[in-house]
């Protein structure tokens, strides 16, 4: 008994010191951005100090960082809506009347992920410079939605996969159309699963950095391109990055948490259960 | 679990999947089609009076660029150094965090939270508060313990991006890896420590192979993300000193959106593609086994 005590404790400061190890850089950017700026440089950090929420007046106040925060909230909100849109019915074709071609097809829309995003960079850059999609938002909405298709398609496969047939059959029995069977019996079924899936891709999407760096500047930049824009005047805005990335960071942190489970599901295409 | 639903029969469902897998082969096709075409075009959107059809001259004139080798030799230890850190790392956290203790889901959930920080974030977290070679932390613990505070990003700039993408991916790993971990059947670790195995020995016969799938699975995930790392080298370093930091992606965007060189950039991309490639053929063979199961 002695001995079991000693070693839940003992586990119990191992577990805590691996998770404290991980969240430091984190807490320190809490702490950071309740700092002056002043306390935010000492050579000798404080641990000890008054907080101040002037670091969030100030970013607040610099027009651009709502700017900024509204176009990641359009561009992750609005690829995830075109993206559903289109893998929705996608799905559940594959899933409820499903072919030869279907396992086919599955496979190839994941290897479509597979392409390097800087194998496409010098095509996409010329094609949106010629249509003048360059810095829009309308541009990194469908760029967003296309890589993120594959991950939404699958992970709504398997989530209509798990839906019981017979209650779809009952439906076509008493004479229900496919259409009918997806807008009243599948998508209120389905809806948790769709809501994970969208949230998932939201988060992927808020936080993709290589397209919205090189396919924005001024206009269309999410919250991604304007915390990468503090990193030109160094050592001067501590707290006021640290406030503007806690920010960025806190909504889809939120988010994250909420849905772990279903990141496991969809980042390993079901690989992993 | 394949059979289509009774009733289901002739129910054509092209049109529900014909859009999605259109506009997916589009996006793949035409990006793809059009960097081979220009690899192999003199193609300088600085001077679009030059252009004409080159062969195999921008191929091998990347070849034969020490700064191509460079960047691979980069991109394959940045690779490899992070899986090596959050496949051991995550699998020994997994087996912490599989156990019960005071407040474990509390500290799992601190615990991930890294791999929900956009990578300009940590990024800029890491460089300016962290390994700041004055005011960052790492400064001051070395003063503290009467040390010579290292600069980081300058001296060691590879290693500091390496750290940077690990603290971030430990987390996926340790999410991964635990999933797996959950569906261990607890009746095979009792079993053996009946039979007198020690926890390593459990360890290692029994945890470690139930995992290996998934430490597979998650090696090629993440090599697939890791080959393409730029975020954290375009905040940081921007590639530097020098090409210490430059890896195969940054080269290709260094070349395509400073130099405006469409033609080697392009080269470039059909060489990342093609090691990309290489790793997503084994990856999808994996996860096609599942589909069947």
């Amino acid at each position: 008994m002695r001995l079991k005590l000693d070693t839940h404790a003992a586990l119990s400061v191992t577990g805590w010191l691996a998770a404290g190890l991980l969240f430091f850089p984190i807490a320190w950017m809490l702490l950071t951005s309740v700092k002056t700026e002043i306390e935010a440089v000492a050579t000798t950090p404080s641990l000890i100090f008054t907080p101040t929420l002037e670091n969030y007046v100030a970013v607040q106040e610099r027009a651009d960082y709502l700017k900024f925060a509204l176009n990641s909230v359009v561009v992750s909100f609005g690829s995830t809506l075109l993206a559903l849109a289109l893998a929705v019915p996608a799905a559940y074709g594959m899933a409820f009347f499903p072919t030869k071609r279907t396992r086919g097809t599955l496979l190839w829309m994941l290897s479509t992920k597979m392409m390097p995003p800087v194998g496409a960079l010098v095509p996409v850059t010329l094609v949106f410079r010629d249509l003048g999609l360059i810095d829009t938002l309308a541009g990194l909405v469908v760029v967003y939605a296309l890589i993120n298709l594959p991950i939404v398609v699958w992970m709504l496969y398997t989530f209509f996969r798990e839906i019981p047939r017979e209650i779809l059959e009952a439906g076509r029995m008493d004479g229900a159309t496919p259409l009918d069977e997806l807008r009243f019996l599948l998508l209120p079924l389905a809806l948790p699963g769709m809501a994970s899936t969208g949230l998932l891709a939201v988060i992927l999407t808020w936080n993709e950095a290589f397209w919205s760096l090189n396919l924005t500047a001024a206009h269309a930049g999410p919250l991604t391109a304007f915390i990468a824009s503090f990193s030109a005047p160094e050592g001067l805005f501590w707290a006021k990055l640290s406030a503007a990335s806690t920010m960025a960071v806190a909504p889809i942190l939120v988010f994250g948490w909420l849905s772990q489970r279903q990141l496991v599901r969809g980042l390993t295409f079901g690989a992993v259960k | 679990m394949n059979q289509p639903i009774k009733g289901g029969r002739g129910v054509n469902a092209l049109p529900f999947v014909a859009p999605s897998v259109v506009i997916l082969f589009i996006w793949m096709i035409v990006p793809l089609v059009m960097t081979l075409w220009f690899s192999f075009q003199r193609y300088n959107l600085l001077s679009p009076e030059l252009s004409g059809f080159v062969g195999l001259s921008n191929y091998s004139f990347l070849l034969t660029d020490p700064s191509l080798w460079v960047a691979m030799a980069n991109t394959l230890l940045l690779v490899g150094g992070v899986l090596a850190i959050t496949v051991v790392g995550g699998t020994l956290l997994a087996v912490l965090f599989d156990q019960d203790f005071f407040g474990s889901k509390v500290a799992r959930l601190l615990a991930i939270a890294p791999f929900f920080v956009m990578p300009t974030v940590s990024a800029l977290i890491w460089k300016n508060l962290l390994m700041h070679p004055v005011n960052g932390v790492s400064a001051a613990i070395a003063r503290a313990l009467g040390l010579q505070p290292v600069d980081w990003f300058g001296q060691w700039p590879l290693f500091s991006v390496t750290v940077i993408v690990a603290w971030q991916w430990l987390p996926f790993a340790l999410l991964i890896l635990l999933t797996a971990l959950q569906s261990l059947d607890h009746e095979q670790k009792e079993a053996a420590r009946m039979d007198g195995a020690g926890p390593i020995a459990i360890f290692w016969w029994i945890v470690l192979p139930h995992m290996g799938r998934a430490i597979k699975v998650v090696v090629m995930i993440e090599t697939i993300f890791f080959l393409s790392i730029f975020a954290e080298i375009y905040t940081t370093t921007g590639g530097g000193p020098g090409l210490a930091s430059t890896n195969l992606t940054y080269l290709i965007y260094l070349r395509a959106l400073l130099e405006f060189d469409v033609g080697t950039a392009s080269a470039g991309g059909v060489i990342a593609i093609v090691l990309a490639n290489i790793v997503a053929a084994f990856l999808v063979r994996s996860i096609a086994r599942n589909l069947d199961a």
